[in-house]
């Protein structure tokens, strides 16, 4: 029994089958990467896990518990945390505000009435989000303005909004798009380290092969909505199938 | 958009349904109307009645139309929510007002011929328009001086929409919808005082000219008694100038190409701006046009309405609820619920309903709006996505 | 100090100092003389001072944290005017009840149209309350004449029953709003030299009040609550993805706001027992969303500032008839003397709202953070002047 278990998964938007039974199984404590070419369904997917998109049938249940027809507050409370394909931070806010607030929510669930209370005083609060933005090197920059960090730095704050909350499970929508290749390294690293310190279990959606290939230790092609395949990236890799769905796309 | 039908038969089609839904609509809700009444008050409710109420519904919905039509035009095109779109509409009214004043400018002349009762020689005045035309045409054109307006509120208008857009509100496409509506707030303060500052607080009366004072009598023409519907015939003027303007609009979006552009504008502004098309250009076009219309709605209200340098305001705040009725966005939807909520107030203040639900009139619009906009978020015909960040 | 910073307990410190020092502050100028018409110290503006900043300083909870623009506030001052009204007429004349009755109803009724209205966001969200404070304000003025007074108002009568009061006073008057038997209207004038200040019962009271609702307005901003309205503002998506759900913040930030708001209507009836139904009108609402966003939306300050500013400009600066201004500019020649007037008579006097809307559009435009921005950045100006005071800490949040 995996830690997610997507069973037999079915959306349609319009005439188009966008997932056509879904079955996939994420085990606790694995790096899970689903790739797979433009269209084939890996958003859709993805957003069916987080709550935003509802399927036409099908099951999704996470740690034992469905997922279906939560909002995605609820399914984040329940240990499902989300990196955006562009950084989604609180630009407005700094950086250190920006940290505490998933502690918060944390700590005091979806809704709490704490008006009264000065931020100054929650020393436990303080201290977490200084040793997470310590972890991503980011400590220096706590004052600043979200909005006036680079792209880079964005990602990073955007990881530790996740990683503060000690997720039970990470989805990262391509960590890496649009990104240098030496950013892309520093991610690699980055993600292999958090994978190794704090065993967190990971999804990951992607496009470059060098990530996937660095990181996952199970990997799923979607194509046209369906799993094509589910091995280990060494069988992947000669795998005709997905050779055949990329048509030469990922020389890897 | 889906309303603009493209095939001649799908445009047969979706006209007889058109027709046959409207002719649905309104047999239905009279039959509703005259049970509910029938019901409460004993007498009954009949059809001239009926009627009247909702010719009554249309002088009041063409105004709301046409506003909400501009501030669709400004909004879907270049995404600005226009909160002074009231006032150009108040200042429409003030062009009729101004020509009328102009217009009957005189000066004194000594009358030789007449004396005073001092026995001194008496002074007439006389129009200049007199010195220009005789008296005769002179007349005419004074009398006339509203639908004169109309000429000289065009360039005025579309002049006053062109300095607005390249003078504030494009520096404000890329601020958010709030910034954008306190901005376009305090412009409409300014106007307002302005207007304020010159013509003073009072509304100004400005008559229709003589051949429209009077009724039409709709009862002998439909074949009921007479004075059963009585309607005058200014407000139905009105009433044709609004679906004049209404259908140049449309006929001016779909059939030019910059009418198209602009569509295409509305649906996808980015896709268009890859094309390399320049659409800013067009929009700003679009935000006089749109300026346009309102000042027309303006000049042909002020006979209905004697204008006052706040009646911008109060139409504006219900032509933003209509413009959320029909769908912020929609065009086909603005107009329908601009005519739908002026018809709807006036079969509320019916004296039969008013002592059913006491007050009905004066809420039945927010009532309207607060339900649509709880069950159908997008407004009768809004599109997906559209001011929902 | 009292759980602030100690930045924020100096604001608050100053706040209190200009609150009670007010009747001096604000009679700068001798009785009789020429420029004593700008005295803003007479106890029916100080009250308005004081009240209309409670009235913004609950509306920037709203939307200076979250950024929902509310069109409709007023009508939960009307609310509350209409609440204090009825208590002084059922129970009594003692303006505590009545204060307590105004907060609840308009906490009551925000919390219903919060509730309806929060369903929707940005534009529609705006339209929404917009629409229920015109009802309100089209119900109170005709259907519900019995509890509103209808065109009239609300008003105090002979025989109004006063169960825990008496109904008339001895003389046979309707007696007026007390704290515990010091009358609101009463005051103390203080004369030194040609100078007159006045000290009035009404305004300390609502001073009071105001310096309590400013106290919690920080408190609110320093909170993990305050910081949630702010995430909102910024992000939603970011929100939900974080395990937080954004309704109940927005809805208790309605509702507190709405709150204040009946604060505000009820300290009003405690300084003139009546309420009419212009109070709840999208004008009145208007002019709160002004004079938070004059001073600052988003900032501590800035509410008051923009309520005052306003208030002063309606009270004073409107009455500058043209006779007054020719006095100013007699020392000109004739002639350049009425180009003078002439120019500037527009904007002043009763053309005062033509100003009022051209710097808020300059505000809009040039300093989202209000005049309290501005001012700040006069002051960073000045600091840059001095190299010595140049310090890298002069990137403070707009406070």
């Amino acid at each position: 029994m995996g830690l997610l278990e997507v069973k037999g998964i079915n959306k349609r938007f319009g005439g188009l089958q966008a997932l056509g039974d879904v079955n996939l199984s994420i085990e606790e404590n694995t790096t899970h990467a689903i790739i797979g070419p433009n269209g084939a369904g890996k958003s859709t997917l993805l957003n069916v896990l987080v709550g935003k998109l509802i399927p036409d049938s099908g099951s999704v249940m996470f740690d034992g518990q469905s997922v279906l027809g939560r909002k995605p507050h609820e399914i984040n409370q329940m240990g499902i945390s989300r990196v955006f394909q562009t950084p989604e931070i609180f630009s407005d806010l700094t950086v250190f505000e920006n940290v505490m607030i998933p502690c918060f929510a944390k700590r005091d669930g979806a809704f709490r009435m704490h008006a009264i209370e000065s931020i100054f005083a929650e020393r436990g609060i303080q201290e977490q989000a200084d040793a997470i933005l310590d972890d991503v090197n980011m400590l220096e920059k706590k004052d600043m303005i979200a909005s006036s960090l680079s792209r880079g730095d964005k990602r990073r704050l955007e990881m530790a909004m996740c990683l503060v909350q000690d997720p039970k499970l990470l989805l990262l929508d391509e960590p890496t798009a649009g990104m240098a290749r030496a950013d892309t390294q520093n991610t690699i690293s980055l993600l292999k380290e958090i994978r190794e310190k704090r065993g967190i279990t990971m999804a990951i959606i992607e496009h470059d092969m060098n990530v996937v290939f660095s990181l996952a230790e199970r990997i799923t092609v979607l194509a046209q909505g369906t799993p094509l395949v589910e091995d280990t990236p060494d069988n992947i890799k000669g795998h005709p199938k997905v050779r055949e769905a990329y048509l030469g796309e990922a020389q890897v | 958009m889906s309303t603009y039908v493209e095939n001649p038969s799908g445009t047969l089609k979706s006209t007889f349904l058109t027709l046959a839904f409207l002719f649905a609509a309104f047999w239905g809700s009279f039959l509703i109307l005259r049970t509910v009444i029938g019901f409460s008050s004993g007498d009954n409710f009949s059809i001239q009645q009926y009627i009247l109420q909702i010719l009554n519904g249309l002088d009041k919905g063409s105004a709301y139309a046409l506003i909400a039509l501009g501030l669709t035009l400004i909004f879907g095109t270049l995404g600005v929510v226009n909160f002074a779109h009231g006032a150009l509409f108040m200042l429409g009214a003030f062009v009729a007002v101004t020509v009328s004043n102009l217009l009957s400018l005189s000066h004194k002349v000594v009358d030789e011929t007449r004396t005073d009762f001092l026995g001194n020689p008496l002074q007439v005045e006389v129009p200049y328009m007199y010195d220009l035309f005789g008296q005769a045409a002179g007349d005419v054109i004074i009398d006339w001086a509203v639908p004169i307006s109309i000429i000289i509120a065009i360039p005025i208008m579309v002049a006053i929409g062109f300095i607005m857009e390249r003078g504030l509100i494009k520096y404000f496409y890329k601020r958010p919808h709030a910034d954008q509506i306190l901005v376009t707030f305090g412009l409409a303060i300014v106007i307002q005082e302005i207007v304020k500052y010159f013509y003073g607080a009072n509304p100004i009366p400005t008559p229709a000219p003589d051949a429209f004072v009077g009724s039409f009598d709709f009862g002998i023409a439909l074949g009921f008694q007479a004075n059963e519907i009585i309607y005058p015939y200014w407000r139905l003027v009105y009433f044709f100038f609004s679906v004049v303007i209404i259908g140049a609009v449309f006929a001016f979006l779909q059939f030019t190409t910059f009418g198209m552009v602009v569509r295409a504008g509305m649906a996808d502004r980015e896709t268009v701006g890859i094309l390399g098309i320049n659409i800013d250009k067009r929009f700003t076009i679009m935000f006089g046009i749109a300026a346009a219309v309102a000042g027309l709605a303006g000049v042909m209200y002020a006979p209905i309405n004697s204008p006052n340098y706040h009646m911008g305001m109060d139409f504006l705040v219900l032509s933003f609820v209509v413009v959320v009725v029909g769908g912020m966005g929609s065009l086909p939807g603005a107009v329908a619920a601009g005519f739908l909520l002026g018809i709807l107030e006036s079969f509320a203040s019916i004296s039969q309903v008013i002592d059913m639900i006491p007050g009905i009139n004066q809420i039945i619009i927010y009532l309207v709006a607060i339900i649509i906009l709880l069950t159908r978020p997008r407004g009768l015909m809004g599109r997906k996505g559209v001011m929902e960040e | 100090m009292l759980g602030l910073e100690k930045k924020d307990f100096r604001l608050l410190l100053i706040v209190i100092g200009l609150t009670m020092l007010a009747p001096f502050i604000l009679n700068p100028f001798p009785a009789g003389s020429e420029m004593a018409q700008f005295n803003a110290g007479y106890p029916d503006l100080m009250q308005r001072f004081v009240i209309f900043g409670i009235f913004a300083i609950g509306f920037n909870i709203l939307f200076g944290l979250t950024g929902y623009l509310s069109f409709g506030h007023a009508a939960f001052l009307g609310a509350g005017s209409y609440g204090a009204v009825w208590m002084f007429k059922l129970l009594s004349m003692n303006v505590l009840p009545a204060i307590a009755i105004s907060v609840i109803i308009a906490g009551l009724f925000s919390l219903l149209i919060g509730f309806i209205s929060l369903r929707r966001s940005g534009i529609y969200f705006s339209i929404l309350t917009l629409a229920f404070a015109q009802m309100s304000f089209a119900l109170a003025y005709s259907v519900l004449t019995p509890i509103t007074g209808g065109e009239t108002g609300l008003q105090l009568a002979l025989d109004d029953p006063r169960i825990f009061g008496a109904s008339q006073t001895a003389t046979g008057n309707i007696p007026v709003p007390a704290l515990f038997g010091l009358e609101m209207r009463s005051s103390y004038e203080l004369g030194v030299g040609s100078w007159l200040f006045t000290f009035n019962a009404g305004y300390y009271l609502a001073a009071v009040f105001m310096i309590f609702a400013f106290y919690m307005s920080i408190r609110i901003f320093r909170s993990p609550f305050g910081m949630m309205l702010r995430a909102i503002k910024s992000n939603q998506t970011r929100m939900s993805y974080t395990g937080l759900n954004a309704r109940p913040y927005t809805l208790a930030a309605f509702v507190i706001s709405g709150m204040y708001a009946g604060l505000a209507g009820g300290l009003m009836a405690s300084m003139d027992p009546l309420a009419g139904a212009e109070r709840m009108q999208w004008t009145a609402s208007g002019e709160v969303v002004l004079m938070t966003i004059l001073g600052g939306a988003g900032t501590l300050i800035g509410p008051v500032l923009g309520a005052g500013m306003i208030k002063y400009f309606e009270n004073i600066f409107s009455k500058i008839n043209e006779t007054i201004l020719h006095g100013w500019f007699a020392f000109l020649p004739d002639g350049l003397e009425n180009v003078v007037v002439a120019m500037i008579y527009p904007f002043i006097g009763k053309g005062w709202h033509l100003t009022l809307g051209i710097v808020f559009m300059l505000v809009v435009i040039f300093l989202p953070g209000g005049l309290v921005q501005g001012g700040q950045k006069i002051a960073a100006a000045f600091r840059r002047k001095k190299p010595e005071d140049a310090k890298p800490n002069a990137t403070e949040p707009a406070e």
